[in-house]
């Protein structure tokens, strides 16, 4: 493997870790938001959140990039900050993969949340918890499983993700050149062996993830 | 010491309205009897602040907890309460032992009434403390939830039909813990039944609920003795009564005094002078003008006609009885109450066909 693809490896690596660590902390309480609410907007901010799940994506890294381009209110913002601008670098492609791939951690967490019900919550008020502790003392342990799910969906996707890299993070070796951009400068440049050990690998490791999403994830453990 | 609970509650939804004002003793057990409907649940949750009634008040003896024209609504983590649920609801990734040092953990120290040690002897659930609560029958998990509640330190226990999931035979279980409970804890218990002879072996104080209207509310007897109530307990009509072995006779039969009399009954393993609740339901009990002497039904006291009102059942009328001040119902057709003339101040023999012991 040359070392071109071992960067793209390792960025991609570190991209999806990234991506899904920040998914965790922000896609949590949209998720509990969305689960709790009975509020009118539950429905518009559900339907924005799944709005990756149906776009092109390159519909969303046309927009993100006019948004955070010299000329978009996120770039101007970005530039009188003195953060130059995010389009074709690693945080600006940070940013774009968190909103691609939210549906991804938010949804499973939001089933599990809904799936814990109202009573475990009333019980934990009875017994002295107040929410803040009611929602790290019983919530979260109990919507596990969606925890994991949502983390290894949120990984998998970042990992997986061609068009939005390329519209918003383009190809530069090492800071935005991900294994799937790789894999089609190899197939442009007539490399079929470099770009089959990586697309083997691609698929491999997508099999290996659903293989332990779908075996070892438990069932949902009945409620007492 | 003895305080007094305060609980007032309105709540108006568009198909449901309960409006509440009750003045409960400190101590016992209370029973919210009613059919299912009748808000009994609903003024539970309203107690315990899990649900927020528009006009409210609620207190403890000098404890507000709420007061909704103070505008005062403690939360219910920060009420010094127990609930428990019909479901046992315990969390499932916490064992035995978790589940019961969840509240406890909360519960300030100085509050801190039971051990958990304590708690799990007095449940009998000593031997399950380590074990996950999926692995536990539908009465241990009972068991364990009442525990619980008990070990966050507080100062009123609110039972939401707690035996209503349960059959009949883990029902017996449970039974004698709640009795125990009653026996051995100085905290009040407020009890949500809608089954008849729950109520009339558990409650001291009962409060009938009808469609969210308070019917009637006093001491258990003094509520169940009512004959002008809507048919609340129907075919279950009768009264309780408290009375203590007096002797143990030769052949197999228990003496039981209480205050309008004795009463014999099958041979009991309890020692002289154990207090028992025995139920008398009104259809077990006939009256008499004069004393009957042919006759194999044993138990037979003197009674004075209170009063008398139309029942549910057909052709026969309620008739209250004093017996030497303890309250006594008899349902007899109306056919014999013309015969015999039955008429508020008339002294007579009842004789009682069947005692059923509670205890």
């Amino acid at each position: 493997m040359e070392s071109s693809d071992l960067g793209a490896v390792w960025l991609t690596l570190k991209l999806a870790t990234v991506v899904t660590l920040l998914l965790l902390v922000i896609g949590t309480p949209v998720a509990w938001w969305l689960a709790r609410t009975r509020s009118a907007f539950k429905g518009v901010v559900g339907a924005i959140v799944a709005l990756p799940l149906v776009l092109p994506p390159t519909v969303l890294g046309f927009y993100m990039l006019v948004v955070m381009g010299p000329n978009g209110p996120v770039g101007q913002l970005t530039q009188s900050l003195g953060l130059g601008l995010l389009p074709f670098t690693f945080p600006g492609l940070v940013i774009a993969s968190v909103f691609y791939s939210l549906p991804f951690v938010v949804q499973p967490i939001q089933n599990a949340f809904e799936a814990i019900g109202e009573r475990p919550l009333e019980v934990a008020a009875t017994l002295r918890a107040s929410p803040w502790d009611t929602f790290w003392s019983v919530a979260v342990p109990l919507a596990k499983p969606g925890f994991l799910s949502g983390a290894i969906l949120g990984f998998a996707h970042t990992v997986g993700e061609f068009g939005i890299v390329l519209m918003i993070g383009g190809n530069i070796p090492d800071k935005t050149r991900v294994v799937s951009v790789q894999i089609y400068d190899h197939v442009e440049a007539l490399e079929y062996t470099q770009a089959h050990w990586l697309a083997g690998g691609m698929v491999l490791f997508s099999f290996l993830v659903l293989l332990g999403l779908y075996t070892f994830n438990p069932a949902r453990r009945k409620t007492a | 010491m003895s305080f007094e609970i305060r609980a007032k509650f309105r709540v108006d939804r568009n198909n449901f309205k309960l409006d509440v004002d009750l003045t409960l003793p400190g101590r016992g057990i209370t029973a919210l009897f009613g059919h299912s409907g009748s808000g009994k649940t609903t003024c539970l949750r309203a107690m315990a602040g899990l649900e927020r009634t528009t006009d409210g008040y609620f207190a403890l003896g000098n404890e507000v907890w709420q007061d909704e024209a103070q505008n005062r609504f403690v939360p219910p983590h920060q009420r010094a309460l127990g609930v428990v649920f019909q479901e046992a609801s315990l969390f499932p990734h916490l064992s035995v032992r978790g589940n019961m040092s969840f509240g406890e953990k909360r519960a300030p120290l100085t509050e801190r009434r039971f051990a958990l040690p304590q708690v799990a002897e007095l449940l009998g659930i000593n031997h399950l403390l380590e074990r996950p609560t999926t692995e536990l029958s539908g009465g241990e998990r009972q068991r364990v939830a009442i525990a619980r509640a008990l070990l966050t330190a507080p100062k009123i226990l609110l039972m939401d039909e707690p035996l209503a999931a349960l059959d009949l035979k883990r029902k017996l279980e449970i039974l004698p813990y709640l009795e125990r409970l009653h026996r051995e804890l100085a905290i009040p218990i407020i009890y949500v039944s809608h089954a008849p002879d729950e109520v009339a072996r558990l409650a001291d104080h009962l409060v009938l609920l009808d469609q969210g209207q308070v019917v009637a509310s006093g001491p258990l007897n003094a509520v169940l003795s009512r004959i002008d109530l809507p048919a609340a307990f129907a075919d279950d009509a009768g009264v309780v009564i408290e009375a203590s072995i007096a002797a143990h006779e030769v052949d197999d039969l228990t003496r039981l005094e209480f205050t309008g009399g004795s009463i014999l009954v099958t041979r009991r393993p309890e020692p002289l002078g154990t207090w028992l609740r025995c139920r008398i339901h009104a259809r077990d009990v006939s009256l008499a003008l004069i004393p009957p002497t042919q006759t194999s039904i044993l138990n037979c006291v003197s009674a004075v006609v209170v009063d008398l009102a139309p029942t549910e059942t057909p052709g026969h009328v309620l008739v209250r009885l004093d017996v030497a001040g303890e309250p006594l119902l008899a349902r007899i057709t109306q056919r014999s109450a013309h015969k015999l003339d039955i008429r508020p101040g008339l002294a007579l023999k009842a004789q009682i066909k069947a005692v059923a012991l509670l205890a």
